[in-house]
């Protein structure tokens, strides 16, 4: 690993880059830059993200999935910054797939997720940027005969100190494609920041409010056609006979496509998709009306009586099991045998669908000897590769052309869309544009795992923790999805996070992990991924210890926390902001949780009202965040005000049931998600810091459950211990 | 043959007349600002105008709008409202993923050509129809005001 990690460093960011990236070729997004490489001129490329040609075009690599979270100015403000340039004089080119040139440091995969972005590029793209400008400015001083100290850059340019002489970015990229890479480039003190640290309009925003942000659904190639697919109803079923006679009778309507299940493993990666047709046609309007027509005969296979009852039996039968340890420290039953108070507590969390705004959608164009694809993928390098196997070619003959998502959430981690629309672009010769029905992208998600948690602790007389035992069951996302990170044992890293480092002191502590896979239902990351689990069941638990040690929820946090000053920080400031000792009255309550995920600290403070029928009506919600550096404070705070509605949301009303093997939900009818009238004042308080940058995207969901839950425990006394709350509501109703 | 007028442009469209307007807009004149959600009118990515009113186009036949004014998110910045409205949107830097927005941006218009300066309530109600998986809705409340001002101010001066 560390071979491959120091060889990529090289690739991405040290000397051997020059040569290598300007042989690699430009990404087509930008077809100046494309034409300005191919006449041969003089172009600038010194590491994979930078590229400056004659004419100061200057283009920066972004190697993330822009999904709203916004990677493409804040990790521009990061190169442009060292690069003194303003975000008005670049544009963006959203990198290629290339595992080498855009491994992410932390995750070590072209990769979009588990909050890293701002992580992984903070040091990595600002040295980038720093060493573009010192070679720059080698390139001016040369020119110039006189010592690079005595010039200054700005705005693209690089100037004598001296005789004010200045020369463009452009006119030196020639000179400074030739300068050595500084292996330790001089990187600015927060003092000289122009750009991180502010606000500047996201760079994707314009797009984005007058409808020309292209999405990878608002894709149209000449000659393109439209196509809609339905898989399998049952999990595992086959597809027995097809009667499509109704379909191509429908006007507008060329072609209905068998795709037969199958399995893919890319780079230990594994997808299976099941049996499923598609129709291509004209319009999608017309491709949908045939997949209304159209008679399929399904085998509904193995898994055609399976129904939650199956599945949550199986999680509490393997709780019963031991688990493999994923940490100790102490003796947690000898601990538990002299406690004075014992408290249990069983948590179910429910299967979850990403239900991003853009429904699952991939253009494809298999041709002959190449094939090129147009989607928003967070696995560039991947996705290239299951279009390679798809479609018979090298993956050098895959171009992937990566545009905005219109929401992931995790949901683009998977490659389902990809393959299918590869495969039926092979079928049908012709560029086509698949578009999930929302039916579709809901029925045939890959679902977040349903987990069943096991929690002991014991107090002493005092109500001081003694023990803390907690066994997490549940799917190995992992295991699926990166094999290579699963501990040798089969331990699963992603289901224990967040419960095995929490910034609590316990003195005997004992966490464990079943893996209990569910029949056929594929699982997969979402918001927040382990942390989210984990922090929901752990914050709850400790609030359930705090009442019975008749102590107040805030109060005994902070007597965990005295080794933790920066999650102490963040309590107390949640506790002032949201003005926690102020009286509320009857069926109101607020509650707190915290959250130390992705480097980054965060307590949450949400404020309820429960009606005499059970309802929740969310009142407010003030979060406290320490994430260290803030490369730009506004999307800092949209991040956290987001993510936390998305995690309340999904708390209150999601889950995704099967009954007789099928997925009970389908639209947003019926898998609901908050809306305007139901949104409460979210405040956001930023903790000034100048420590490395914790990650943001999925931070507010962690903690959005875990606050709500016992904000309802405050206002009713009911302790909610499975997901979602709508379930409770019969507890939750007024006593008479 | 059905004659569409939209965003000041006529479009003649040969496609059967029960064809939701959100496809005849996205596929068949390729203007694709207009988003496809749900396809059951329960999340309004799709909003657009006809006769300045607020529709849900993937349940709005073709043949129902055919001479009818159209005005989709293309067109809405060429009026006040939707100059003011997509000005705000910026200031407040509202969109996340964005994929919602050109709806959210359309309903707001139509609110606000029916109430100039709408309460609190008035703006929930009227954007109700609206989702955002980004959950962007505190933003979205704090811009539609700033657009309700500026357009004040603007007619003060």
């Amino acid at each position: 690993m560390n071979a491959r990690v120091s060889r990529r460093h090289i690739l991405r960011t040290g000397a051997a880059g020059a040569t290598l990236v300007l042989g690699f070729g430009l990404y087509q997004m930008r077809p100046a830059s494309a034409e300005a490489s191919s006449a041969g001129l003089a172009l600038f490329a010194p590491n994979a993200f930078i590229r400056i040609d004659s004419e100061d075009r200057i283009s920066l690599v972004i190697d993330k999935c822009e999904v709203g979270q916004g990677v493409y100015t804040s990790l521009s403000m990061l190169l442009a910054e060292e690069l003194d340039v303003g975000l008005d004089q670049v544009a963006i080119e959203p990198a290629p797939p290339d595992e080498q040139l855009y491994a992410d440091p932390i995750l070590h995969l072209q990769a979009t997720g588990n909050s890293t972005s701002v992580r992984s590029s903070w040091m990595e793209l600002r040295r980038a940027g720093a060493a573009a400008r010192q070679m720059l400015i080698a390139a001016a001083a040369a020119e110039w005969r006189v010592d690079p100290s005595r010039c200054r850059t700005e705005r693209a340019s690089v100037l004598d100190n001296g005789t004010q002489r200045r020369l463009g970015y452009g006119s030196l990229a020639a000179t400074a494609a030739q300068q050595p890479v500084p292996q330790n480039p001089r990187l600015k003190q927060p003092e000289q920041f122009k750009l991180i640290g502010k606000s500047p309009l996201r760079v994707d925003l314009p797009g984005k409010v007058d409808g020309t942000a292209q999405y990878g659904i608002d894709v149209r190639l000449p000659g393109m056609l439209f196509a809609t697919v339905a898989s399998s109803p049952t999990f595992g079923g086959k597809l027995d006979s097809l009667d499509d006679s109704p379909t191509r009778s429908i006007k507008g309507v060329h072609h209905v496509v068998t795709i037969r299940a199958q399995e893919f493993d890319v780079g230990g990666y594994k997808l299976h998709l099941d049996d499923a047709v598609a129709v291509v046609a004209e319009n999608t309007w017309a491709a949908q009306q045939g997949l209304a027509a159209l008679e399929p005969a399904w085998d509904r296979g193995p898994n055609q009586h399976l129904g939650m009852d199956d599945i949550v039996h199986a999680l509490e039968a393997a709780s019963e099991r031991g688990g493999l340890v994923a940490r100790h420290e102490g003796d947690v039953d000898k601990a538990l045998s002299t406690a004075a108070t014992r408290l249990e507590a069983r948590n179910y969390m429910p299967f979850l669908a990403h239900a991003a705004m853009e429904p699952l959608s991939c253009v494809a164009d298999v041709r002959g000897d190449n094939c090129e694809i147009w989607t928003a993928t967070q696995v560039q390098a991947r996705a290239q590769e299951i279009a390679a196997q798809l479609a018979g070619l090298p993956p050098e003959k895959v171009t992937v052309h990566n545009l905005f998502s219109g929401g992931a959430f995790g949901r683009r981690l998977e490659l389902d869309g990809v393959a299918l629309a590869v495969a039926i672009s092979k079928q049908v010769g012709a560029p086509v544009k698949l578009v999930f029905t929302r039916e579709q992208d809901i029925r045939h998600d890959l679902y977040r795992p349903f987990y069943h948690d096991r929690l002991r602790a014991g107090l002493d007389a005092n109500g001081k923790l003694l023990a803390w035992h907690h066994r997490i069951v549940g799917s190995s996302i992992f295991a699926r999805w990166a094999p290579q990170a699963m501990r040798s044992d089969g331990l699963d890293p992603d289901a224990v996070d967040g419960a095995i480092q929490m910034p609590y002191a316990f003195p005997n502590l004992l966490v464990e992990y079943v893996r209990e896979e569910p029949p056929a239902i594929p699982t997969a990351f979402w918001r927040g991924v382990g942390d989210t689990h984990n922090a929901w069941v752990i914050e709850s638990f400790v609030d359930e210890i705090a009442a019975v040690a008749k102590q107040d929820p805030i109060q005994f946090r902070r007597g965990l926390l005295s080794h933790a000053p920066r999650a102490l920080a963040v309590i107390n400031l949640a506790a002032e902001k949201s003005r926690w000792d102020k009286i509320l009255p009857p069926r109101s309550g607020r509650g707190i949780a915290l959250a130390y995920v992705f480097d980054t600290y965060l307590a949450t403070v949400v404020e309820v009202t429960l009606s005499d029928a059970g309802l929740v009506t969310l009142q407010r919600v003030v979060c406290a965040v320490d994430c260290g550096s803030i490369v730009h404070p506004d999307t800092a705070i949209a991040q956290i005000e987001g993510g936390t509605l998305f995690g309340l949301s999904a708390a209150l009303w999601n889950e995704v049931t099967l009954r007789n093997g099928r997925v009970e939900q389908s639209n947003f009818n019926d898998y609901r998600t908050i809306r305007i009238d139901e949104t409460p004042e979210v405040e956001v308080h930023l903790v000034p810091s100048r420590e490395t940058p914790g990650g943001l995207g999925e931070t507010g969901t962690v903690a959005a459950a875990p606050a709500l839950t016992n904000a309802i425990f405050a206002a009713s006394g009911y302790r909610v211990r499975q997901l979602p709350i709508i379930k409770s509501i019969e507890g939750l109703k007024r006593r008479a | 043959m059905a004659r569409l007028q939209i965003n000041g442009a006529t479009h003649e469209v040969d496609v059967p007349d029960d064809m939701p307007l959100l496809w005849v807009l996205r596929d068949v004149i390729g203007l694709t600002g207009t988003k496809f959600g749900c396809g059951i009118a329960q999340c309004g990515a799709c909003t657009a105008h006809v006769d300045g009113k607020a529709v849900r186009t993937c349940v709005t036949r073709l043949g129902t709008v055919a001479d009818r004014v159209v005005m989709t998110i293309e067109g809405i910045g060429a009026t006040p409202h939707g100059r003011a409205l997509q000005n705000a949107w910026l200031m407040i830097q509202v969109p996340q993923c964005g994929y919602c927005q050109p709806g959210q941006i359309m309903s707001a218009a139509a609110l606000l050509s029916e109430i100039e300066s709408p309460s609190d309530a008035q703006i929930d109600a009227a954007m109700a129809g609206n989702i955002c998986r980004c959950c962007t809705y505190v933003r979205i409340r704090k811009a539609i005001k700033l657009a309700v001002s500026s357009q004040a101010t603007a007619k003060r001066t």
